[in-house]
């Protein structure tokens, strides 16, 4: 399966799951779903400056009425660690996609030590963290993971791993 | 000394918040959700107790959900300050039916009235209309105050209003955000299933 085909199943399965606001600080691996928000006019595709202001935004839509998703990568779940509270303490459900760096042949190092710690930090926080290693199942992962995440009003994020991405290859 | 606030922080908010009919409220955690409360608790007041910088963000996501509805952040400097990066956010997202109204007393009053940025150097409207709000406003007695009250639930308005550091008593609105997220969905009419 192609890059392109198993996000365009991704997508297909937030638009499912009634999704209407896609927030995102950009990345290579979240480039096509990014573009397919943008391209979308029921959805609302924010541009974000840090990666926390993507859950609080989801707690407004939730506010009003409306789903959110937060497209990120494994470097900005640090950002995020005390804003999960947000959802936490008010029973809100909260649903991230989260592209892994530092795990998978990676090339810069500074990448590695948030990559390494993205799933302890997120379980640490009480986010629910499934993962996606193959393309055939990255669409499964994420329709099950908004399920739990809307119909159970927890905090889910899901790690699409490196080998999945692609490691970004620097030109030397 | 830039900031020589001399206004009253609940007499501000109880003019801003007047008559709020339908206004869509959330506030900043510490003395705002506390101002916000003794001006009159109600369903469409969303109070942040923490997720401290995230107040201006919820009012985002509630005003794009709720495109035909006015919504309100009223946060502290210390709060906005936090959050700095989302007005260059909004302003990127362009949403009409939003205001944020900061009270700015240039201290950090919750945790033992530390100087502030705005104190020192920052002006928070300046830094908003530099991330591309068009309209900002800064308002240093109450005739200013009321003017802003009309301009705050019809334009897309980023205010300041420079307030007296002097500490009130604690007015505590409900801090358990699953109830105040179950009734201000509910005041909404969204289905809870």
């Amino acid at each position: 399966m192609s890059q392109s085909a198993w996000q365009a199943q991704v997508y297909a399965e937030l638009k499912q799951a009634h999704i209407s606001q896609v927030s995102y600080v950009p990345d290579a691996g979240h480039a096509p779903l990014i573009e397919a928000a943008q391209a979308d006019p029921a959805m609302r595709a924010v541009v974000l400056t840090t990666e926390e202001e993507g859950i609080a935004l989801a707690a407004g839509a939730w506010l009003g009425g409306q789903r959110a998703v937060l497209l990120m990568q494994s470097s900005g779940v640090g950002n995020c660690i005390n804003m999960l509270s947000l959802p936490a303490n008010c029973r809100m459900p909260f649903l991230a996609l989260v592209t892994m760096r530092g795990e998978w042949a990676e090339f810069n190092p500074w990448q590695v030590p948030m990559g390494a710690a993205t799933p302890a930090v997120l379980t640490a926080v009480g986010v629910h963290v499934r993962r996606a290693d193959r393309p055939d199942e990255a669409a499964e992962v994420v329709a099950a993971s908004a399920a739990l995440a809307f119909d159970s009003a927890v905090s889910v994020a899901v790690l699409f791993s490196q080998r999945l991405i692609g490691a970004k290859v620097f030109a030397k | 000394m830039r900031n020589a606030g001399t206004l009253e922080r609940r007499a501000v908010a109880a003019a801003l918040l007047r008559d709020p009919g339908d206004l869509l409220v959330v506030t900043g955690l510490g003395a705002p959700s506390y101002d916000a409360a003794a001006a009159g608790d109600r369903p469409l007041n969303f109070y942040l107790w923490g997720a401290m910088g995230g107040a201006a963000m919820v009012g985002l996501g509630l005003a794009l959900a709720q495109p035909d509805r006015r919504v309100l952040v009223l946060t502290g400097d210390g709060e906005m300050l936090m959050g700095m990066g989302s007005l260059a956010t909004i302003a990127a997202a362009g949403a009409a039916n939003l205001a944020i109204a900061v009270l700015d007393n240039a201290r950090f009053g919750e945790t033992g009235s530390q100087h502030s940025h705005t104190e020192l150097t920052t002006d928070l409207a300046a830094v908003a209309a530099a991330c591309g709000w068009s309209a900002t406003a800064t308002a240093q007695d109450m005739q200013q105050v009321e003017a802003l009250r009309p301009r705050l639930r019809r334009e897309a308005l980023f205010a300041v209003i420079r307030i007296s550091p002097a500490e009130l008593p604690r007015y505590l609105p409900p801090r358990d955000g699953a109830y105040l997220n179950d009734r201000f969905r509910r005041a909404l009419g969204i289905r809870v299933e």
